[in-house]
């Protein structure tokens, strides 16, 4: 009797949207009289940060302060379509449409400022501050709202783009099984350490170590922040997450989410991360987004650890208390990996 | 039926209004009031998301009844903010990223808030058994613990 101590490890290779008809978002870019931008999506922030990420990728690409720009995710029903936010697609493919609709606004807002400037449109650049010079004359300027205000009160010229992003639907060739149903891979390796109770079956999460692979990551404050609470849903899902009773009869099972079990603040563990970056090539500068990918290494990591604690195999998750107990049972005790190896020697 | 008149302090100000027979604290604070800032998660006591403090004592407002705080002091997340100057916590919070979606947050806030005005140096312990009545499900705790102890050190220099 008595708490084993587990190390478990995973490796994933994680595919960033998905390949159900082909995969497509839009994004409406437009200028405001007051000069500034908005950002029609679709595309839901659900807590993950779509909103401050396509923001600022919209203000990279218009080449106007962050300040300026309004990312409007209200209404999907009028707003320019989108599959959606899930299989961790938002970065990639929303991101990748916003750069498309500011190049084709900023077009027009150098047009207009050319206009007035009576300059060449091709000769003219952004500082990102809310101004627009000719290069290498930075005293032949105008600011992005006085271009805006012209082409919408002189000119009469919608400062305004368009933008898609689509992975076509990649039919399997039906000789050889083939498809090329992802352009764009994340990856990850996760160390888990736990204590393993051999009498009561409870686990407790000791230390995580993990490496992300994530693109370039657009905003490393919102990363962290979805890899730790991705982690901790991880977790929940390997160890705490389910419906279904631990004593025969359903009527004990939860009914609604008060009775689903999902670890507190007390059951966390220190997690340290880090973050390779490694921009990919199709990705809006770079960004694949950790999406669900921060969640998914737990799992097996955590399957493993139990197995080289107390040497029980679970397949089917949440590894419960009960799960663990009766393996020990059927294996005749407890049996950890570690002793195995050190009696092998 | 009969609308009961309650009068009592919101954050500092007298407040009156009418509440239904028999309605709790939440609904009486976001309809009959306009305070939006508690939140409504379960309705049943167990999110923590409608968390106020009531004579300085957190309380789950979905399972007060409204007619309760007549004459008392009701605190909730609305009134952290002076103006334009953030509380403590709230900076704290933001700092440190701690929240997502932020449907959490508001009772998150009051409860750490009860917490450091009954100690202000508390532990990490401290901070975790404050907030386990309130659940997240986005951040995974960390984040959110992290600002607490931020904001209790940085009132502790002050
Ligand atoms: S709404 Fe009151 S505890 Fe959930
Ligand atoms: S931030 Fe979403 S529930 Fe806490």
């Amino acid at each position: 009797m008595g708490v084993h101590r587990g190390r478990g490890f995973a490796a994933i290779n994680y595919p960033i949207g998905m390949n159900l008809g082909g995969d497509p978002s839009q994004a409406l870019v437009h200028s405001n009289p007051d000069g500034k931008f908005t950002v029609a999506l679709s595309s839901i922030d659900l807590g993950q940060g779509m909103k401050s990420v396509t923001r600022q990728i919209a203000a990279e690409t218009l080449g106007v302060p962050v300040a300026d720009v309004y990312v409007d995710t209200a209404d999907s029903d009028t707003g320019p379509h989108c599959m959606g936010s899930f299989a961790s697609r938002g970065t990639h493919r929303v991101g990748n449409a916003v750069i498309q609709a500011a190049q084709e606004a900023r077009a027009v807002m150098l047009e207009a400022a050319a206009e007035e400037l009576e300059v060449n449109a091709a000769d003219l650049v952004t500082d990102g501050q809310g101004n627009i010079h000719v290069n290498g004359a930075p005293s032949r300027s105008i600011t992005t709202m006085a271009a805006c205000q012209a082409a919408q009160f002189k000119q009469g010229r919608t400062v305004s783009g368009r933008g898609i992003f689509l992975i076509p639907l990649s039919e399997v060739d039906a000789e050889t099984g083939e498809m090329t149903p992802v352009s764009c891979f994340a990856h990850a390796a996760l160390l888990v350490e736990i204590d393993v109770d051999d009498e009561t079956g409870e686990v407790t999460v000791r230390d995580m170590q993990s490496a992300y692979e994530l693109g370039r990551a657009l905003n490393p404050k919102l990363v962290e922040q979805q890899l730790v609470g991705g982690a901790w849903m991880g977790m929940s899902h390997a160890l705490w997450e389910t419906t279904e009773p631990y004593y025969p009869d359903r009527n004990h099972g939860p009914v609604d989410f008060n009775h689903y079990l999902m670890p507190g603040p007390g059951d966390i563990s220190p997690h340290h991360i880090s973050v390779l970056e490694r921009p990919a090539p199709d990705g809006p500068y770079g960004g694949k987004g950790p999406g669900e990918m921060c969640a998914n290494p737990v799992l097996p990591a955590v399957a493993n650890a139990v197995y080289d604690a107390v040497g029980v195999r679970i397949d089917e998750l949440p590894i419960t208390p009960e799960k663990i107990l009766r393996g020990i049972r059927a294996n005749g005790g407890v049996k950890p990996r570690q002793r195995l190896a050190r009696g092998a020697r | 039926m009969a609308r009961t008149p309650i009068v009592f302090m919101l954050n500092g100000s007298e407040r009156a209004s009418f509440a239904d027979p028999g309605q709790n604290l939440l609904e009486f604070l976001r309809r009959g009031v306009g305070d939006l800032s508690p939140k409504y998660g379960c309705g049943q006591g167990t999110c923590g998301a409608c968390t106020v403090t009531i004579d300085g004592e957190t309380q789950l407002s979905c399972l007060t009844l409204a007619e309760s705080v007549a004459g008392k002091h009701v605190q909730t997340a609305a009134g952290l903010a002076a103006g334009a100057t953030l509380h403590p916590l709230q900076e704290a919070f933001m700092e440190n990223f701690a929240a997502q979606c932020g449907y959490c947050t508001p009772g998150m806030l009051i409860s750490a808030k009860a917490l450091l005005d009954r100690n202000p140096t508390p532990t990490r312990e401290d901070v975790v058994e404050a907030i386990s009545g309130n659940i997240c499900r986005c951040t995974g705790y960390e984040p959110i613990i992290e600002a607490i102890l931020a904001a209790a050190k940085g009132r502790a220099r002050a």
